[in-house]
């Protein structure tokens, strides 16, 4: 922005206080402090983000690098069972890989898609639900059905069908190369419909307010009364449900994945790697589906866990039903 | 013996960081067919009283002390089962909001017939009988239809004749009435009101009104209690309180009333608003509002900021306040000086 | 109630119409059946002359009214690798799936509303705290993650041993932490038949223990969703002021929780179940897909894995259709649910 904003000059007189102090005054950081869950579930989330971002740097071997693999070394054990070997802390899956590494490299590609794929859930619902909110009518009208119809179908069946059919349309071996930005589009555009619902029932309260009648009495734009005024109130909604939607496109992907309509094995994320696991679990060899499967709840579980808390805090507004 | 006397009764709310007192030294008592009126603003108790006489107070509320006690039996430490007998049976309720107090997927008999059948045990054809008969007492327009209807299809004051009809359904000996005409259109709440009135005094039930209007209680009532923070401040006959209130409070009430002001002139208001029951001042909780804080001399009385007064006499009524303390006080010396 | 209907109907049309669409969509620009009727060879003349004939070349306007028309008469064409009218593969897997949708169902309904009411009046209760944290525990758990789980311990079997085996109470602990497997984890087994194409599993004692592990699976996921749900509304129920006048009125606790509570409970809930069953459709594919279960989700992943066109176009449109009657019905019992409705056609 090339124009200094009203909001900026304000931060820039001293007498208010800044954003780190205001943070720190917070009742977000005060019940944050006295609730030992939240804390146990923040430490583990960025434990695992971080293991995933430093993957390569942490990891024993690359597991996409095949010149690294020993196929004799295939289905061992992790170190508490006989039989095991030093060298492959968690085991080797059926082809040889070591456990710990494709389960680095998993949780990074997971991560990866959860983010992205909420980013542009995010996107998309928040201007569609400030669009149907703000412009109301035919606008609001068309697009809350849209999403009424595809909620109805509910967004893992709308993300299974899409990605079926993109799969279909670009062949297994082209959908292969580029599966993590169509897994992105796919759960991005099955999921949308959370953010819209949800903005738009905030927009519909914060307009009825009387600052938005100001607002709008002194001259302003509607685009910029929207996006200066209404916006920011409808925050902390967004951010609760932000936290359950990535825990959700975590779980679509891995959904996905197992379905053979998400990562292929080669380049696994946590979904894949159970499903290529599940296939030697009558052999005995539980560890290769569920370790990863056990880093994917736990992964799950400190985002839900969050999420509670964060829900419980902020006490937003949120869509229901 | 009254019909119901309550005893210091002590009424608290367990928060995380702490007991709240919401009710402190409460005291009255209720005749058979007496009306009684208990004021005050917002925030002073009066609800939490009402509730916490049949042990309704929701949690974190609870009776920390006190007695209550309905026909020598004391109900605070009656057990569920025997409250549950007295509840709607023999002291009854009328709520505040008629939009809220009636379940909305029930239909108006099923409501009323059930709180007949808690009680007695009658066929649903009597019950019906009877609620038909208790709607016509509240003079609702047919009431034969009311009974197959829902909430939402009659309007806020004819379910306000409907909640006070419940109310009368097994012939209370006490309906207890919290602001029952607050939520209504002012066109009417006097018709509701004296509805409530005249069958109150028809049926010789008595009634324990809370309100913050001084009109209504002044019309309706026989005896009247204003509280203030928690606690009684003044109690007494209606009549002698409204006429001559002794506490600044009460004057302060009475003299907000629309009626006192001159026209033209702007309505005198007590300065100042009630304090959080977590938060009172020292002394007379009253103190930092009150006008007679400073004596002739312009010191700051101590005993205002220092102490919780106790109750003086004066006439029928009871007062807590220093100033009608000291005054008594200095009254009585002079005599004596005189004497 | 008649306005009602009449607006619920246009609804359910509209959205048919969306989804035939999107299903007529996919039959022009993935399905070419010319090359599944005649193969590679055969001369660009012939194939033309063919889609001549089939009226691949009319408008699209005219294709999608014949798609419509055949749709409104379930004829959706031939399944390339069942080599059957589509709507006979499909009419021989509906009964599985729908018998797994009604026993987890059944499962859901049954358990949610005891544990979700009893969290809801106990808040404090140690036991209500167990299944607060079992919930949010089962929440993070995806479907197939569960029935892979199960398989391993009821199926397959777990036996460890970490306590001293020597010893008798170390033997029994070892016995408690260890499970025996053996349950039935793959496909139906030898369901009864009663008529058509309708095979079940609910008349005999083996076809239920078929149906346990995948029933559980697919509850699994649904329920501690329910149970929040319902202890929540619950909750924001029993501080309304109309439960307040109910125990004012010295009615039993029992029926003030039971009768003037849980009914004002359910409304929310009725209305989430609807928006839900869609959800469960998509976690059937997922739990069908573990335990090899012979329903409509298997048939579906088999017919995105050869690329049958007439068969996925099928599916979308009943599983369309499905959803549209349940969402439809859901609404009607909304309906009866809440007097309100009744006049105003939607809930005030």
């Amino acid at each position: 922005m090339s124009q200094p904003t009203p909001e900026t000059q304000e931060s820039a007189v001293p007498a208010l206080p800044g954003r780190w102090e205001r943070f720190l005054d917070s009742y977000l950081l005060y019940s944050f402090k006295r609730d030992v869950i939240a804390q146990l579930s923040l430490l583990v989330f960025i434990a695992l983000v971080a293991i995933a971002v430093f993957a390569p740097w942490l990891a024993p071997m690359n597991p996409y690098d095949l010149a690294q693999i020993d196929i004799l070394a295939s289905e061992l054990p992790p170190f508490w069972i006989d039989g095991s070997d030093p060298a492959y802390w968690l085991g080797t899956d059926a082809q040889g890989r070591d456990m710990l590494s494709t389960i680095l490299y998993g949780a990074r590609v997971s991560l990866v898609i959860g983010f992205g794929a909420v980013a542009l859930q995010a996107i998309l619902g928040v201007s569609f639900g400030l669009m149907a909110g703000y412009l109301g009518g035919r606008v609001d009208a068309f697009l809350m059905r849209l999403a009424d119809i595809q909620l109805s179908f509910s967004t893992l069946m709308v993300a299974i069908i899409v990605g079926a059919l993109v799969k279909a349309v670009f062949g297994g071996a082209a959908f292969s190369t580029y599966a993590v930005p169509l897994l992105v589009i796919i759960i991005g555009l099955a999921e949308w419909p959370q953010y819209a619902r949800t903005v738009r029932a905030s927009v519909l309260a914060e307009k009825s307010k009387e600052y938005v009648d100001a607002a709008r009495v002194m001259g302003l734009r509607s685009r910029r009364i929207m996006f200066r005024h209404v916006l920011p109130n409808t925050l902390s909604p967004i951010f609760v449900i932000s936290t359950v939607q990535i825990a959700n496109a975590i779980i679509s992907e891995a959904a996905l994945s197992f379905l053979g309509l998400g990562m292929p094995e080669t380049h696994p994320s946590l979904g894949s790697l159970i499903k290529a696991g599940f296939d030697y679990i009558q052999s005995g060899s539980w560890w290769i589906t569920l370790i990863p499967g056990a880093v994917l709840v736990v992964l799950v579980l400190s985002i839900n866990l969050l999420g509670d808390w964060l829900r419980d805090v902020m006490n937003p507004r949120l869509y229901k039903g | 013996m009254a019909l119901l006397e309550v005893n210091q009764l002590d009424v608290r709310f367990a928060l995380r960081k702490g007991d709240v007192h919401a009710l402190r030294d409460i005291n009255f008592t209720l005749e058979r067919g007496e009306r009684l009126g208990i004021v005050g603003e917002s925030g002073a108790g009066k609800s939490v009283a009402a509730f916490s006489l049949l042990n309704l107070i929701a949690q974190p509320g609870f009776i920390a002390g006190g007695e209550i006690n309905f026909e020598g039996k004391t109900l605070n430490t009656m057990s569920e089962r025997g409250l549950r007998k007295v509840r709607g049976n023999r002291i009854s309720m009328i709520f505040q909001d008629p939009m809220m107090t009636l379940n909305p997927v029930l239909s108006i008999g099923a409501q009323m017939v059930e709180s007949l059948k808690a009680h007695r045990r009658i066929s649903t054809r009597r019950a019906r009988a009877i609620a038909l008969e208790k709607l016509r007492q509240v003079q609702i327009p047919s009431p034969e239809t009311r009974l197959d209807q829902y909430p939402h299809e009659l309007s806020g004051g004819m379910r306000q004749r409907i909640i006070i009809a419940v109310a009368l359904l097994l012939d209370p000996d006490i309906i207890i009435a919290d602001e029952p005409t607050t939520a209504l259109d002012v066109t009417i709440q006097a018709e509701i009101m004296s509805l409530l009135l005249n069958l109150c005094e028809e049926h010789n039930v008595g009634l324990i009104l809370i309100t913050h209007d001084l009109g209504v209680v002044s019309q309706v009532t026989q005896r009247m209690l204003v509280m203030y923070a928690g606690r009684v401040i003044e109690q007494g006959p209606t009549r002698e309180i409204i006429n001559d209130p002794q506490h600044p409070y009460t004057q302060g009430l009475i003299n907000a009333l629309p009626q006192m002001a001159t026209p033209g002139e702007k309505l005198n208001q007590i300065r100042g608003s009630m304090p959080s029951l977590s938060n009172l001042p020292g002394g007379c909780a009253f103190h930092p509002r009150c006008d007679f804080i400073k004596r002739a001399d312009g010191r700051t009385r101590p005993a205002c900021v220092e102490q919780v007064p106790g109750f003086v006499s004066s006439g029928n009524c009871r007062v807590a306040c220093h100033m009608v303390a000291e005054m008594q006080e200095d009254r009585r010396l002079k005599e004596e000086e005189s004497s | 109630m008649i306005a009602f209907l009449i607006k619920r109907l246009f609804h359910a049309l509209l959205v048919m119409f969306v989804i035939s669409i999107i299903a007529f969509a996919i039959q022009d620009n993935l399905g070419d059946p010319i090359q599944q009727m005649v193969g590679q060879s055969v001369p660009e003349s012939e194939r033309e002359a063919l889609r001549e004939e089939l009226g691949l070349n009319d408008s699209y306007l005219t294709q999608y009214l014949r798609f419509a028309g055949n749709a409104a008469r379930f004829d959706f064409g031939y399944s390339y690798i069942f080599n059957q009218p589509t709507t006979e593969v499909i009419a021989r897997h509906l009964p599985a799936t729908l018998e797994l949708v009604a026993a987890s169902t059944f499962l859901i309904i049954a358990l949610s509303i005891p544990i979700g009411v009893y969290s809801a009046i106990k808040p404090r209760a140690w036991l209500t705290r167990f299944f607060m944290s079992v919930s949010i525990v089962g929440i993070s758990i995806p479907v197939f993650l569960t029935a892979i789980v199960l398989i391993q311990l009821f199926a397959i079997g777990v036996s460890w041993a970490p306590f001293p085996a020597d010893t008798g109470w170390g033997a029994w602990l070892n016995d408690v932490v260890s499970t025996e497997g053996g349950m039935p984890a793959y496909g139906r087994g030898d369901p009864v038949p009663v008529f058509g194409t309708w095979e079940t599993n609910f008349a005999s004692l083996d076809g239920l223990t078929y149906l346990v592990l995948p029933a559980i699976s697919l509850a699994s996921i649904m329920l501690p969703l329910f149970i929040r749900l319902i202890r929540a509304e619950m909750l924001e129920v029993l501080q309304s002021e109309y439960v307040k006048f109910a125990r004012a009125k010295g009615i039993s606790m029992r029926r003030v929780y039971f009768l003037h509570a849980l009914k004002n409970t359910m409304l929310p809930v009725i209305t989430v179940g609807g928006v839900q069953i869609g959800t469960l459709v998509a976690y059937t594919i997922l739990t069908e897909r573990v335990f090899q279960w012979p329903g409509m989700g298997l048939m579906f992943l088999d017919a995105i894995q050869r690329s049958d066109i007439p068969l996925i176009v099928t599916y979308l449109m009943i599983v369309g259709l499905i959803f549209v009657i349940t969402n439809t019905l859901v609404d009607l019992i909304y309906g009866l649910v809440n007097p309100t409705v009744k006049l105003t056609g939607k809930p005030a």
